[in-house]
């Protein structure tokens, strides 16, 4: 113990910490590079680090301010994240401006310590559901789309495939999941459409890190649905395609999660993943303008993220990208009402991101038309857009099969609601008064 | 020269059979209170304190819970997450459905339920031994989390089965600041290691090491099996039920029953083999060695990056850190097969030679 102590000592010395340029905006990049989830987490890394480098490069930052960042290992463990949380946060000149987790549970952990902190949490496609109820959570936002938004457009995609929604009444459909606070994540909102479109639900738990299900698929063997939903991450996906064909269960009946559908969720399973469908909220490819620049800027020069240049355009790859945009964006407008070239505060990114807007003229600004879709961020609205796009696997690459979908909004938003004000009660948060612009 | 013992004389059978015999080690050890319990919460900034200190001392706790059974008892087990997660989940039930519940109540009230399930799980003690009970107690754990992730009572029925810890409040004072939750872990922590320290002195302690030395000797002697292995098992879940809940009150705040995977069950048992079997000192030093050695790596890597000037591929380097961390365990092991806290003593024992060795 008394080594410890000497040795704390020691560390905490070294650990005075680094005095960096003042002009510089700081955005931590805590991802994980090791372990299961690796691919996950380098390729969505890789996209928001080469994104702010191409602005570097190009632009030099944002009005003149350079971002910078510093890499941290959280290996998707919860203790580890909040270690590297913070770290970063005090991380000169002005702080962690934006955290992305990049993890349903580190975002979970943080939620409580960020908003006290005053740094804004970016969940984007991931993270705790009713955080979108932005009265309750003012420091959390999860961007884009939702878990809850995601499985009413896949029950929407599914009734079109079938005809419209009226078929889906005696319908059977089963839900595989991760086993943890990620994968129960859409449970209520299936069961509360079970009722309104009258399918039968069943949900099948498959335990981490899920590289044998032979007898979950088994069972699904058993109960013969017409649709699976696939609510999987890491090295469950193959695994799952390759037992659904070993079952011999048709792989265009399988809707896979958007952590389901990347490259390396169905290379690993070869011929068996061909007609697997996925959802998405960004679409993969190389010939986006903002991709080529990455590729003019950094990639040319040597600079870019990804030593095997098979993952550049790749959905974790964009993925990455979109989460780039979104902050670079978000910056940008905070340094438009509080000071431009300027660093700003965590407190000061929040007004950023939640008043982003970023339309279909911006998107072809930034060179992003189609990769993303529209987003309109609001006090009330911190989710800002819902839409959800479905992309095939035909054996070689993704192809985008429909356009962008509109979510159930009426559902998601009262449940949404419910669950962020049994929060606000437990928690005692008087929810804030959208009517004043804070 | 200044370690020495010369000089120093007993006179009552007290001063003979307290747990520091040496005035420089009462010292020190009262240095260390002071320096843990004024000096870094004044000195320490929050990093240090929330992701440092805490999650070690709350690790610590659990250690120690598992080397009173596995060093003292001798009865090997792999569910100590599986307790700690019992622990967590009940505190935070019994301050949700008793009303005006004191915090100190709840973690009580948690270090007893993963006393009752440890005791549940223990029996199989009774006929089975060595890695054999170790393959009985992983049922424990995967038993714990699927009925956690399963009952929705046990999270008050959320959709995803997160509990978020309560405020803390003692007295009246509300215990938010990093400074507070540290304060707090570090007097339970010291509390329950001195309480531990002197159970293994005591008549109880002497019974769980005889069971470990040898069993069929032990109940010759008339050290009843079952109830003391029971104890054991009792005692040690206590102390890892009420570091889960310190681990989900003090440090996340916000807990899924995926924290408390066999993963963390693993990584105690690795602190309990490196810091030292049947060590309470060993335990802290486990515990630190696990818990702040790779994020030490860590610093150091991106230290010597900047100092030299050159970028290394981060995938390397967390890569690296990974296979560096698991060589020093084996040279740890080879070197000093009975952990850090062996070393430890024979530093003492060379000091107390020092400058004069024979």
């Amino acid at each position: 113990m008394k080594c410890t102590a000497i040795a704390v000592a020691a560390l905490g010395i070294t650990l005075a910490g680094p005095v960096g340029a003042q002009n510089e905006q700081f955005v931590p990049a805590n991802f994980y590079w090791v372990g299961p989830y690796a691919p996950g987490g380098s390729g969505f890394g890789g996209g928001i680090i080469d994104y702010m480098q191409m602005l570097n490069e190009r632009d030099g930052g944002i009005n003149g301010v350079k971002l910078t960042w510093d890499k941290c290992e959280t290996e998707y463990n919860n203790a580890r994240g909040v270690e590297c949380y913070e770290r970063s946060k005090k991380h000169a000149p002005t702080g962690a401006t934006v955290i992305h987790p990049l993890s349903t549970g580190i975002t979970y952990s943080l939620i409580e310590k960020a908003t006290a902190d005053r740094i804004p949490i970016i969940s984007m496609g991931y993270g705790r559901t009713s955080a979108a109820d932005g009265r309750v959570f003012p420091y959390v936002f999860p961007l884009i789309t939702t878990y809850w938004s995601q499985a009413t457009v896949m029950v929407k995609f599914m009734g079109q495939k079938m005809g419209g929604m009226d078929k889906w009444k005696g319908k059977k459909l089963v839900l595989v999941y991760h086993d943890s606070a990620y994968g129960k994540e859409p449970i209520p909102v299936l069961t509360d459409m079970s009722k309104q479109y009258g399918y039968e639900l069943t949900t099948i738990a498959v335990p981490h890190p899920g590289n044998e299900q032979q007898s979950q698929w088994q069972q699904i063997r058993q109960i013969k649905p017409d649709w699976v939903i696939l609510w999987g991450w890491g090295v469950m996906n193959p695994t799952a395609l390759k037992t659904a064909a070993k079952i011999g269960y048709p792989r265009e009946k399988i809707i896979g999660v958007w952590w389901s559908g990347a490259e390396e969720d169905v290379l690993p399973a070869g011929s068996a993943a061909k007609g697997y469908i996925s959802a998405g909220f960004n679409s993969p490819g190389s010939d986006f303008p903002v991709m080529k620049d990455i590729k003019k800027y950094v990639y040319d020069k040597g600079k870019g993220e990804f030593e095997d240049k098979s993952r550049f355009g790749s959905i974790y790859h964009t993925r990455g990208v979109v989460a780039g945009i979104v902050t670079a964006e978000a910056i940008r407008n905070a340094q438009a009402k509080f000071g431009k070239g300027k660093p700003i505060t965590g407190e000061q990114m929040r007004w950023g991101i939640e008043h982003l807007n970023i339309d279909d003229k911006r998107l072809k600004e930034l060179g992003a038309t189609g990769l993303m879709p529209t987003l309109k961020v609001s006090c009330l609205d911190h989710e800002g857009s819902g839409l959800v796009k479905f992309q095939q696997w035909d054996g070689a690459k993704w192809k985008v099969i429909t356009d962008w979908m509109e979510p159930d909004r009426k559902l998601v938003r009262g449940m949404i609601e419910a669950d962020a004000a049994q929060y606000a009660k437990e928690k005692s948060i008087t929810p804030r008064d959208c009517g004043k612009d804070l | 020269m200044l370690y020495r013992e010369a000089g120093q004389f007993k006179s009552t059978y007290a001063e003979d059979q307290q747990i520091f015999p040496i005035l420089q080690d009462r010292v020190a050890m009262a240095a260390l209170l002071v320096v843990a319990f004024v000096v870094v919460p004044l000195i320490g900034n929050q990093y240090w304190l929330s992701a440092i200190l805490t999650p070690f001392l709350v690790l610590a706790l659990a250690t120690l819970g598992l080397n009173i059974l596995t060093g003292y008892a001798g009865q090997l087990s792999l569910g100590t997450a599986a307790f700690m997660a019992v622990g967590a989940f009940m505190a935070y039930n019994a301050m949700l459905r008793i009303p005006h519940m004191p915090i100190l109540g709840a973690f009580i009230i948690g270090g007893l339920c993963a006393a009752a399930v440890g005791v549940v799980f223990g029996l199989p003690s009774l006929r089975i031994k060595g890695l054999y009970l170790a393959v009985a107690t992983l049922a424990c754990q995967f038993f714990v989390l699927w009925a956690i992730n399963r009952i929705g009572w046990f999270s008050n029925h959320s959709s995803s089965g997160v509990i978020s810890a309560q405020r803390i409040e003692i007295l009246g004072f509300p215990v938010e600041h990093s400074q507070g939750k540290y304060l707090l872990t570090l007097s339970i922590v010291a509390v329950m290691a001195l309480a531990a320290k002197n159970l293994m002195r005591s008549e109880t302690g002497r019974a769980f090491m005889a069971i470990r030395d040898m069993d069929v000797a032990a109940s010759v002697i008339g050290i009843p099996m079952m109830k003391t292995k029971l104890l054991a098992f009792a005692i040690s879940s206590f102390y890892c039920g009420v570091a889960g809940a310190l681990y989900a009150f003090c440090y996340l705040g916000t807990v899924e029953p995926e924290a408390f995977t066999l993963d963390l069950s693993f990584r105690v048992l690795f602190m309990v083999i490196i810091g030292g079997v049947g060590s309470i000192l060993g335990s802290f030093l486990g515990a630190a060695f696990i818990t702040l050695f790779p994020i030490f790596l860590n610093i150091a890597t991106k230290s010597l990056e900047t100092a030299l000037g050159i970028e290394i591929s981060h995938a390397l380097v967390s890569n690296a850190e990974a296979i560096i961390f698991g060589g020093l365990i084996i040279f740890f092991l080879i070197v000093e097969p009975n952990g850090l806290a062996r070393l430890w003593q024979i530093t003492k024992e060379k000091l107390r030679l020092w400058p004069f060795p024979h």
